[in-house]
């Protein structure tokens, strides 16, 4: 391990690498600070330049960069604004606005800032434990078990959706399954469900199809309704904490840094639930006194949640680095940059190319530091850039997202295909369909197909179910998390409406 | 019935639409070589289709009751928000998509983010004007020789 370290620190230090890092992590930060673009978009966006670097290790290194730059960029608006840039961020406005609004925007942005660095690097030494761990249980994995991982981390996604939510979450995830049989499979050679049509031979466009999800419905929302940008014209100033105060969130981070890790890994959790869990443990296990601050201007509630999702950012690496199964949409579209970049992440990457792994691993080291010594000190410049005009801005998203599809596919029909998708996940989305689930469907899809074909082949038919404990134990752990939410929502109205329950 | 509900029936229309395709047309045609194995290209879009129907039945007949919380949009309102500006800069990308090829990029790109800024109430023409330009020079330089992809940059009946 020592030694994967040192190959790690190697790369991730060579000019390159380190310039990936930096520019990563502001380009990150610059645009998850606007308000209604989260890091999935801003991934989406940054994926044509990654894949034309040729280089997955830079390229990995600089998607890594910019997604916890939108992560760090996204509190600074909801301390700054009120206004979450990105879904993981908005537990900390609960008390990082209040704070701001009693003139100490400056240390909310530096507990903000500590906070986020802390959870970081200690998720990432977590990290360094857990994946070498698990990438070697996984090696013994096969294809059945393979096909029955990823069953189980699309039904967690779909389980943790919410309630009401589950059914919707399926259909989602069934339906970018469905997408991604679309065009000439290499299992079979042959075409499929193209219509005809010759533009759908190769499929549909990986990068189309995230662009269209993610980045153009939420340009759309942005003109259908232009969110209040005021508010930011105070100046910035006494960026220090106190000892005492320091004294007093140290153990929230220590917490939170270890709960939103694990969170992270599971599939379907996520920065976001980390963030709220953190959040509403440390109120519930605080003082009776600090208790009331929550809400008004707690450090530590401000603490808890920067922590958590940060470590919840760097948890979900766990599962894309040693199963090669992502477990949130962000991760999913990194694993689509990593598979156009021939790099196929699982337990074998860790063996096959190791500089990679490491690279990965000690590049997130350097972004949080990056982070943390880059833009303490540039936050009240960095915060003008929410001055842009919205004029301007949205143009140019639009036009970042048209480039996407483009370059991806060099190809004007794309483009239609982009415009058409992303009305439909437009609509999708006033439907409280959750878009996430689909890509992540599509982009497992061709490798859930492969392994299911594999293991259909080994047993001769479906046997491999049964003739295998592990698998069968794994499909039967999904099975139970696709009923047992909505079981437990219909027995909790059937007692609500005064219904007897029947045993 | 809620837009969410219809949408589950489109969705449905899809499941079975492949469900057909997958289950009644795909298999004809299959090499006899191939009709041996145990899994047929058909063989996972047939589990995908019967999974997704039973998936939008679900939601179409209503059976997980979702607890209604506030819409960042409400659709049913559409109308009040920005929706020409949207509908706008939508058939703008589509133009941009036309246009692409034979304009070349510079002059499509610059076009598209004037009159993109324009469609949002934008007037200042001195400031439009050069953004536009400088942002689709660099790009086109990016793109072009940095990253190595082929953009023609002037119209075709210059040559470009």
């Amino acid at each position: 391990m020592l030694e994967g370290l040192l190959i790690g620190l190697t790369t991730a230090l060579s000019i390159q690498n380190l310039l990936m890092v930096v520019a990563g992590c502001l380009i990150g930060t610059f645009i998850g600070m606007l308000p209604g673009l989260g890091p999935m978009s801003i991934i989406a966006i940054m994926i044509p330049v990654a894949i034309s670097m040729g280089d997955p290790s830079a390229a990995l290194i600089l998607l890594a960069g910019v997604y916890y730059g939108a992560i760090f960029g996204g509190s600074t608006s909801s301390i700054l604004l009120n206004a979450p840039g990105v879904a993981g961020t908005v537990a900390s406005s609960f008390d990082g606005y209040p704070m701001a609004r009693q003139g100490k925007a400056g240390k909310a942005l530096t507990i903000a800032a500590i906070a986020s660095f802390a959870g970081g690097t200690i998720g990432a030494l977590l990290l360094i434990v857990f994946a070498p761990a698990l990438s070697s249980v996984a090696l013994l994995f096969h294809s059945a078990e393979y096909f029955a991982l990823m069953v189980v981390g699309l039904s967690a996604i779909a389980a943790f959706a919410g309630t009401g939510q589950v059914a919707k979450a399926m259909i989602m995830t069934i339906l970018g399954l469905i997408m991604a049989t679309v065009g000439e499979g290499a299992l079979f050679n042959l075409p499929r469900f193209t219509m005809g049509i010759m533009d759908l031979q190769s499929g549909f466009g990986f990068i189309t199809l995230a662009m269209a999800m993610f980045a153009l419905p939420e340009a759309l929302f942005l003109v259908l309704k232009p969110k209040n940008l005021q508010g930011g014209d105070d100046e910035i100033k006494d960026l220090r904490i106190t000892g005492p105060e320091a004294k007093a969130i140290a153990p929230v981070i220590g917490r939170q840094s270890l709960q939103g890790f694990f969170i992270g890994v599971l599939p379907g959790a996520g920065a976001t639930i980390a963030s709220f869990l953190g959040y509403a443990v440390e109120r519930n296990i605080a003082p009776k006194e600090e208790q009331q601050e929550f809400g008004k201007g707690s450090i530590k509630g401000l603490a808890a949640p920067e922590t958590a999702n940060n470590a919840a950012c760097t948890g979900s690496f766990v599962p894309l680095l040693t199963l090669g199964i992502p477990g949130s949409g962000t991760t999913a579209i990194l694993l689509g940059a990593l598979i156009a970049l021939n790099v196929t992440p699982g337990p074998r990457l860790m063996i096959d190319d190791p500089q990679i792994f490491w690279a990965v691993i000690m590049s997130m080291f350097i972004g949080n530091l990056v982070l943390l010594i880059l833009n303490l000190p540039l936050i009240p410049y960095i915060a003008k850039i929410l001055a842009v005009p919205r004029n301007y801005l949205i143009p140019f998203i639009l036009f970042f997202t048209l480039m996407g599809a483009y370059i991806g596919q060099n190809n004007a029909t794309e483009l239609l295909l982009l415009v058409a998708f992303g009305i439909c996940a437009t609509a999708l989305k006033f439907a409280d369909y959750p878009l996430a689930p689909l890509l992540i469907g599509f982009i497992l899809g061709g490798m859930m197909e492969d392994n299911f074909a594999r293991s259909m082949q080994l047993y001769d038919g479906v046997a491999f179910i049964w003739e295998r404990p592990m698998t069968l134990a794994l499909l039967v752990i999904a099975a139970i998390l696709v009923v047992l939410p909505s079981y437990r929502a219909r027995r909790k109205k059937a007692r609500e409406a005064g219904v007897a329950e029947g045993d | 019935m809620a837009l969410d509900r219809w949408i589950a029936l489109v969705l449905l229309g899809i499941c079975l639409a492949y469900g057909y395709a997958a289950w009644f047309t795909m298999d004809g045609n299959l090499a006899p070589f191939m009709r041996r194995t145990p899994i047929w290209p058909s063989t996972f879009p047939k589990v995908l289709s019967v999974l997704g129907i039973v998936a939008a039945s679900c939601v179409l007949l209503g059976f997980e009751k979702a607890t209604p919380k506030e819409a960042d949009i409400d659709y049913r309102r559409l109308w009040e928000y920005h929706l020409g500006q949207a509908l706008l800069l939508l058939g703008l990308m589509v133009a941009y998509a036309l246009c692409l090829r034979p304009l070349g990029f510079l002059v499509s790109t610059a076009a598209f983010l004037i009159l993109g800024s324009f469609i949002l109430g934008e007037r200042k023409w001195h400031i439009m004007i050069p953004v536009s330009l400088i942002a689709a020079g660099s790009v086109w330089y990016l793109v072009q020789e940095v990253l190595g992809i082929y953009m023609r940059p002037l119209p075709g009946f210059v040559g470009g």
